[in-house]
């Protein structure tokens, strides 16, 4: 005999495709009714431009999205995930045709009939097996391990949510393999166990076929899953696990232009005569901004990798993306009218000043996010709300002013940018005047200019260009601060002046290309300045002499020494430049280079260049530069190579302060290569 | 609540070689940055706070030249409702009588319950303006003053004294007060604030305008004739503490002791 059908079985009187209908309307009205509040919120907020290159978004929803490319960072939760996610595209099939099944008992997807079919059914018998698993492992990582990431310092956590979302999934299953399991039980057929090992498995537990009990077993499992999963679908939308729905549109709107800031606002040109700049209350996000907080799955992986939270700022991304999806959950309710904020400000009071500030835009955290969640835009746009106040942290006050007065924050006078470059020995430096022509328009920074310090790096690279005998001059005067910190710190204006005074500066003079060898300056001038110039980093520039022969090198300065190679935020990351440092560096005979465990995109922050290098932060228990020597120190490291000045800075401070003065050296690539030449 | 603030355009010598000009009673201020006295942002920070918590204006006047106009709108920007410019190449040479004087003879008919100014001025360190514009107004006055509050028309306010000694000090309005820095922590003005204020008319205002004596201005006016300026003697360089931290510390402590750095 055959089992009944749930279709076959009113229920309590009732026809099961009239309770199917009934479940499947009031379940997807409810579901759409959530989703158009969502919606509704993200329509009220700022302009974002996220529909270019439809084809670039496409590749990325396919690799990162579909094909959770980041997950594997963090291996182990990340195959979990990986199951996760594949066992949700395989049974979301299965869930259709289970929905269908409420109105026709035979009911299968028109192309899962046959021997698809088959395949298809023993796919998704092992896939719930699979899933159901990694529910439990996930349940008892949770409950007993506590991985510290999953933390929520200073918020109301959303643990609880997990365990929901874990019970109802693995609840799911359940359902399923029981469901199934009646099935397979009631055609009383056997040795089928190796290919419905799930339906096998619940089978064993179940009473003789063609008893009422099985009956009953089957059809309550039925409607038992359909309940849970029309739940579990509602309860997606009002929970962390939005992601589940919103992570792919996430990354098909990703920000696909690393190393820029957003404008003040979308499609307007004159933002200085807007009532409000920045992000000053909720509605000052873009929607893009708003879908972040909606797809941010808690994971901690951002907060995991911030150099700024690791050393105790109150910093944790996490919490940025947490509590505002909180608030927009709280002020934009699903049902009923939103409560009075009453004297709570969004930002001051649920975003602190202090997290806003201590963020060195270094990009780790979004380096991280599996789904591409943004920070950086975001705390840029709340501090420029906060510089539009007048509230920019005191110790910023006076670098940022000196710029804005001598166009650098060291207080110089314009007159004395080029005095380092009459110091060299042997080596005669261009000072190009408008009209004037090289290959090579050497932009040294207002660091390269006054700090006695990265003056060194100046020389050297001047060095450097002299013995390959490159045509290269520098600005002198003309030249302004670059302004990649400006931007960062949200002093929009200041950033529109010396971006168009170098801007005027590059125009009347003829070069083929800039070169500049800090990552902050050569980041600005390539990705943000509102004209663009052809600019290579001196590490690439090194790279080009070797390859073409120009240089050559020997490992007598290196002397057998271990190396490191510490990759700036705003090289690596930023702009991709992993390898031609790399490349440089095997060059010098004889190297021994021994990589840090957070190398390469996962490389850890110094604590930001520009004016940061003036910024106080009091929350801090250590110097991200102490942390980072004792990476170095880990791999047994006696160079730390950088490619940045402020690096460069922050880490021989941090060798003074950790008692490695004479036992480490850092230098900088350009330094290295000046001191490697034959 | 009416508040004048007076601000001085003082160089910044921070950073700059400093020259001696040819006559020797001055240094050479061509190749230098001027900027709003330090002392005097803290006291047009605490004139617009105060003006935010009790309402009424702030005007804010200086006695400069003209590139001081950069100064009088950064002060608008900060909140500062008019501003007033006062130069007459008469006022060259000015001492600190001499500016008072200019500036009592403007301010005294007009509308004031308070009159603020920084204590010092970073250039010459006088210290004078703001005593003797109070006595020439004939209304009290203090300096190095902190936590300012005011009740109906008194003033209260307190003076941090050697070795953390406080004073707690109450006075009548309309009075004048010369702030300490540190009281506040003024706000940065960003390129988009002065931008706002861009429009905003300065009225620039010359000897017959304001209505004083040539005679009381300028050199003529001034009671003290510098008779040189000279320049810091060369250091003998530098000592490099050698050792480890406790015996760096040491000895560094043992140098401020002998200099009488620390007591």
């Amino acid at each position: 005999m055959t089992m009944i059908e749930p279709a076959d079985f009113p229920i309590a009187g009732i026809p099961a495709p009239v309770l199917a209908l009934v479940i499947l309307v009031s379940a997807i009205s409810f579901f759409s009714y959530i989703m158009f509040r969502r919606i509704d919120l993200l329509r009220k907020l700022m302009p974002d431009h996220r529909f270019s290159d439809i084809w670039e978004r496409i590749k990325l929803a396919v690799i990162y999205g579909f094909g959770q490319y980041r997950q594997p960072r963090y291996l182990g939760a990340g195959i979990l995930h990986i199951l996760l996610f594949a066992g949700f595209i395989i049974l979301s099939l299965r869930s259709l045709t289970l929905i269908g099944q409420g109105f026709f008992s035979q009911f299968h997807l028109p192309f899962l009939t046959g021997s698809p079919g088959l395949f298809y059914d023993i796919l998704k018998d092992y896939t719930g097996l699979i899933v159901l698993g990694v529910c439990i492992i996930a349940i008892i990582r949770r409950a007993v391990f506590h991985p510290a990431r999953y933390a929520h310092p200073g918020a109301e956590g959303h643990q609880n949510e997990a365990y929901i979302i874990l019970g109802l999934v693995a609840a799911l299953m359940v359902t399923d393999m029981i469901f199934d399991g009646s099935s397979l039980k009631g055609a009383a057929v056997s040795g089928k166990s190796c290919m419905f090992p799930a339906a096998s498995l619940a089978a064993f537990f179940m009473p003789a076929p063609g008893s009422s009990t099985l009956n009953f077993i089957h059809i309550a499992s039925y409607w038992a899953h359909i309940l849970v999963f029309f739940s579990l679908l509602n309860y997606l939308p009002i929970s962390k696990h939005f992601h589940v729905i919103t992570a792919i549109p996430n990354v098909f709107f990703a920000n696909l232009n690393r190393g820029i800031i957003k404008p003040v606002r979308w499609g307007v040109e004159d933002w200085m005569e807007l009532e409000e700049i920045g992000v000053s209350r909720f509605q000052g996000f873009t929607w893009k901004h708003v879908l972040d907080f909606y797809s941010c799955a808690d994971c901690g992986r951002c907060t995991d990798n911030c150099p700024a939270n690791a050393v105790g700022r109150h910093l944790s991304p996490k919490m940025i993306s947490i509590k505002a999806r909180d608030y927009a959950y709280k002020y934009y309710p699903i049902f009923g009218s939103p409560p009075d904020p009453g004297e709570t400000r969004f930002i001051g009071d649920i975003i602190t000043e202090n997290e806003i500030w201590a963020c060195t835009t270094c990009g780790a955290c979004e380096q991280e996010c599996p789904i591409f969640i943004e920070y950086i835009d975001k705390i840029v746009d709340m501090r420029r709300y906060l510089l539009d106040q007048g509230r920019l942290p005191l110790s910023l006050q006076k670098p940022m002013q000196q710029i804005k007065k001598k166009g650098n924050a060291y207080g110089g006078s314009k007159g004395k940018r080029s005095a380092w470059a009459k110091e060299i020995e042997g080596v005669e430096i261009r000072e190009l005047k408008p009209g004037d022509h090289a290959d090579l328009l050497f932009f040294v920074d207002s660091c390269g200019s006054f700090d006695p310090r990265i003056q060194e790096i100046s020389k050297s690279f001047a060095r450097i260009l002299s013995k390959t005998s490159s045509d290269f001059g520098i600005l002198g005067q003309d030249e302004t601060d670059s302004g990649n910190e400006i931007r960062r710190l949200g002093e929009e204006g200041l950033f529109e002046q010396v971006s168009g005074k170098n801007i005027k500066a590059f125009k009347a003079r003829g070069f083929k290309e800039i070169t500049a060898f800090d990552p902050h300056a050569f980041n600005v001038i390539r990705n943000d300045y509102p004209e663009r110039f052809p600019i290579i980093h001196s590490s690439q520039l090194l790279a080009r002499f070797l390859r073409d022969g120009k240089l050559t090198l020997s490992g007598d300065y290196l002397n057998n020494r271990v190396v490191t190679y510490h990759d700036p935020c705003y090289l690596g990351r930023h702009n991709g430049i992993y390898d031609e440092p790399r490349y440089v560096l095997s060059k010098i005979p004889g190297i021994e280079l021994r990589e840090m465990v957070c190398s390469f995109s996962r490389s850890f922050c110094c604590s930001g260049g520009g004016i940061l290098l003036w910024y106080e932060n009091e929350e801090e228990k250590e110097r991200m530069g102490e942390r980072r020597v004792r990476m170095a120190q880990e791999v047994g490291s006696q160079v730390i190579v950088t490619a940045c000045p402020f690096c460069l800075i922050n880490l021989e401070d941090a060798i003074k302060t950790t008692g490695n003065e004479g036992k480490i050296e850092v230098i900088d690539i350009v330094e290295l290569i000046d001191r490697s030449m034959l | 609540m009416n508040i004048v603030v007076c601000i001085k355009w003082t160089p910044d010598t921070s950073e700059a070689d400093l020259t001696l000009e040819s006559g020797g009673k001055d240094i050479k201020k061509d190749d230098l940055d001027f900027d709003v006295n330090d002392w005097d942002r803290f006291a047009i920070e605490e004139a617009v706070q105060i003006k935010e918590k009790m309402g009424g204006s702030v005007s804010v006047i200086t006695v400069a030249p003209d590139d001081a106009e950069e100064m009088l709108r950064e002060s608008l920007a900060r909140g500062a409702d008019q501003a007033f410019h006062l130069w007459d190449d008469a006022f060259e040479g000015s001492d600190g009588y001499a500016v008072a004087s200019i500036l009592a003879k403007f301010i005294r008919d007009r509308p004031y319950d308070l009159i603020l100014t920084g204590t010092l001025a970073d250039d010459d360190g006088g210290g004078q303006v703001g005593g003797m514009l109070a006595a020439m107004l004939n209304i009290p006055s203090s300096t190095l003053v902190s936590k300012i509050q005011i009740q109906g028309t008194t003033i209260n306010f307190n003076r941090e004294l050697e070795g953390g000694l406080g004073e707690a000090i109450e006075m009548d309005l309309p009075a004048l007060v010369s702030v300490a820095t540190g009281l506040n922590e003024p706000r940065f003005v960003s390129i988009r604030a002065v931008r706002k204020v861009s429009s905003v008319e300065i009225p620039m205002l010359d000897l017959g305008e304001i209505g004083i004596d040539e005679s009381k201005v300028g050199y003529d006016g001034s009671r003290i004739q510098i008779e040189k300026v000279y320049l810091p003697p060369e250091g003998e360089g530098a000592e490099i503490i050698k050792g480890n931290p406790e015996e760096a510390a040491a000895r560094l402590a043992e140098i401020l002791r002998e200099k009488g750095g620390i007591g």
